[in-house]
């Protein structure tokens, strides 16, 4: 046991010691990863591999959605699968049943799927810890019902079939030509750029203070009940974009695809990488993803694996692998121009 | 009319009058005190004025407002911040990241402009960032801008809590206790710290078992037990009451 841990404790602890070093040549770092990415499908890989890379990202991209939620807020839900169902239908049927291209198909299922999220978000806002986690189950299970229901819009059992890729100006993006790798790239640069957004602004202090002290926090006048709103809506918003570039790559969608597994999958990803982290999310998707493609023959053993793995980290590591606190100075913008703005609008106003 | 003025507030809590037609006022750039014996009812009267409970009976004027119905928002952003008698830091974040919490309710930025990173995100988060390095530095907290929260000694992250309480934009400040815990040393630093805000202009409401820091201190004392105020005045005279003594030590014959 406490060997475990120190060797989970000493492989973090050099991970943080690499981070002074990341940040230093983090532009050379991310430029480098950027291109060795965009290169992949340049070395040859078959479409098995690139289906892999594909869902790695996809996953990322979902659990970038939920960390908003669950890392950032604090607030665990296990119903995440149903989001993800929504924007797969929703663009799936758009596409479809009303001949749109994918991005508007997609943009519509964000909207709709944020919309769902506010629904969600508003009657549980009195909910925290389990009570919540019951009650987005409930939600991710009331989903798949409704999916397996709803004939005349979702086909039912049957699924829907014959989902088009997504295609630009005539051209088809598919696993051969490269087109769906590159799109899924963009999407999850996307929503990597949105979740820094919101991390490095007041956002997601704000949502990291209603985490650590709810009440603190309503002390020090947030509103918390609009931010936890506001984080479900985000959270639902990017893993319906996830879900819609989804039923674009598969072609087939029916109520199998997003079942609890799915959300309990997101989930170990954000608890796995680390809460609360952007890089953790990478991680998290890669080896939880990958696992089961590289071990092949423990197929039927997986969610044993994925809860022995998920029930360590909780006891040796609960802030995940790449959770661990940062120790570079914060950041404090020196004065330059934006002082004399200040005079400025100080000017300003005391004119007015 | 007082800076903060409360009139006859009750509450109860089922069959418990908690709070029984206290009233009590706070002038300007005063210190005054409330204290009383375990259980009086102190740490309500802040969860009153702060809008954690709504007063069942009286009325609450602060700075000529009448604070009836406000949200805890819009108390804070009326001028009114507390402390917490065991404190309630964010932890998990960075002491310039609690400062900057304190300065939520003065952002001007919507979620967009974080999103984009426009002109005004930039302005505006750098001008709070240098603000709160600022007040951490007159708290005498510069050294720890970069720490986290629970690495601080208990004195400083009781300095901490007030500082954020003052990046509010706060003019009156609640401090519930905030000697508690703490060997004579740290609470003589902290009487001075008092000292000092109070001369920097705020106003301050305290609530306090240390009676070195009390009888120092305040300007006016108030004295509650099991709801009801039972006196108030100057430290000399609360010393000498006897209704006072019989509170905290009991009455009943010497032998």
């Amino acid at each position: 046991m406490e060997k475990i841990r120190t060797g989970i404790n000493r492989l973090t602890e050099g991970f943080s010691y690499l981070e002074t070093n990341v940040y230093k040549y983090r532009i050379i770092l991310y430029a480098g990863g950027l291109s060795l990415s965009m290169l992949l499908p340049v070395f040859g890989f078959s479409q098995y591999m690139t289906r892999i890379f594909i869902m790695i990202g996809i996953y990322t991209m979902l659990a970038l959605g939920l960390n908003i939620l669950t890392g950032y807020t604090g607030l665990v839900s296990l119903g995440h699968g149903g989001f993800f169902a929504i924007g797969a239908y929703t663009t799936a049927i758009l596409m479809l049943r009303f001949q749109m291209n994918f991005l508007i198909a997609v943009m519509i299922a964000m909207v709709f799927t944020g919309i769902c999220g506010l629904l969600l978000g508003l009657p549980t806002l009195r909910l925290t810890g389990t009570y919540l986690s019951i009650v987005t189950l409930g939600f991710g299970e009331i989903v798949r019902m409704v999916i397996m229901n709803f004939d005349t819009v979702t086909n039912g059992t049957l699924g829907i079939r014959n989902i088009p890729r997504p295609s630009f100006f005539g051209f088809e993006l598919t696993l051969a030509n490269h087109g769906l790798f590159y799109l899924m790239l963009v999407l999850l640069i996307l929503v990597t750029y949105v979740c820094i957004g919101i991390q490095n602004s007041n956002m997601g202090r704000t949502l990291r203070a209603i985490k650590a002290d709810e009440l603190a926090a309503v002390m020090m006048g947030i509103r918390s009940s609009r931010y936890k709103v506001g984080a479900f809506v985000v959270s639902a918003v990017l893993t319906g974009l996830a879900g819609g570039y989804y039923a674009s790559l598969v072609s087939y969608i029916d109520h199998n695809s997003f079942t609890f597994d799915v959300s309990i999958m997101i989930l170990s990803i954000v608890i796995l990488g680390g809460m609360g982290t952007i890089r953790g999310m990478f991680l998290g998707a890669a080896i939880l993803v990958a696992f089961p493609e590289v071990a092949r023959p423990l197929m039927e053993w997986r969610f044993v694996v994925y809860g022995l793995v998920l029930i360590l980290m909780m006891r040796f590591k609960p802030q995940g692998l790449l959770g661990w606190r940062s120790r570079l100075p914060y950041k404090i913008p020196v004065l330059k121009r934006s002082q004399t703005y200040r005079e400025e609008k100080e000017a300003n106003r005391r004119g007015r | 009319m007082a800076y903060l003025e409360v009139n006859k507030i009750s509450i109860r809590f089922g069959g418990l009058t908690a709070i029984d037609k206290f009233d009590f006022k706070v002038e300007k750039g005063q210190i005054v005190s409330i204290i009383g014996p375990n259980g009086a009812g102190k740490t309500t009267v802040f969860n009153i004025l702060s809008g954690i409970y709504r007063a069942a009976e009286g009325e609450i004027t602060f700075d000529g407002r009448n604070l009836k119905d406000k949200s805890p928002q819009e108390i804070v952003s009326l001028g009114m911040a507390r402390t917490f008698q065991n404190i309630r830091l964010f932890y998990d974040m960075r002491v310039i990241e609690n400062v900057l919490i304190g300065t939520h309710i003065r952002t001007g930025y919507r979620f967009l402009d974080g999103l984009f990173r426009t002109k005004r995100f930039h302005l505006e988060e750098g001008e709070k960032i240098r603000y709160a390095a600022d007040l951490l530095k007159t708290v005498g907290l510069e050294k720890r801008i970069h720490d986290y929260a629970d690495n601080l000694p208990y004195g400083e992250q009781r300095k901490l809590e007030i500082a954020r309480a003052i990046a509010t934009g706060a003019r009156l400040l609640l401090l519930d206790e905030p000697a508690a815990g703490m060997n004579p040393q740290e609470s003589e630093e902290l009487r001075q710290f008092i000292l000092q805000l109070k001369n920097q202009g705020y106003t301050i409401l305290l609530i306090e078992h240390d009676m070195n820091v009390v009888m120092n201190l305040s300007d006016y004392i108030y004295v509650l037990d099991y709801g009801k105020k039972i006196a108030e005045g100057k430290p000399q005279e609360i010393l000498e009451n006897q209704q006072v003594v019989a509170a905290y030590l009991g009455e009943g014959e010497v032998e």
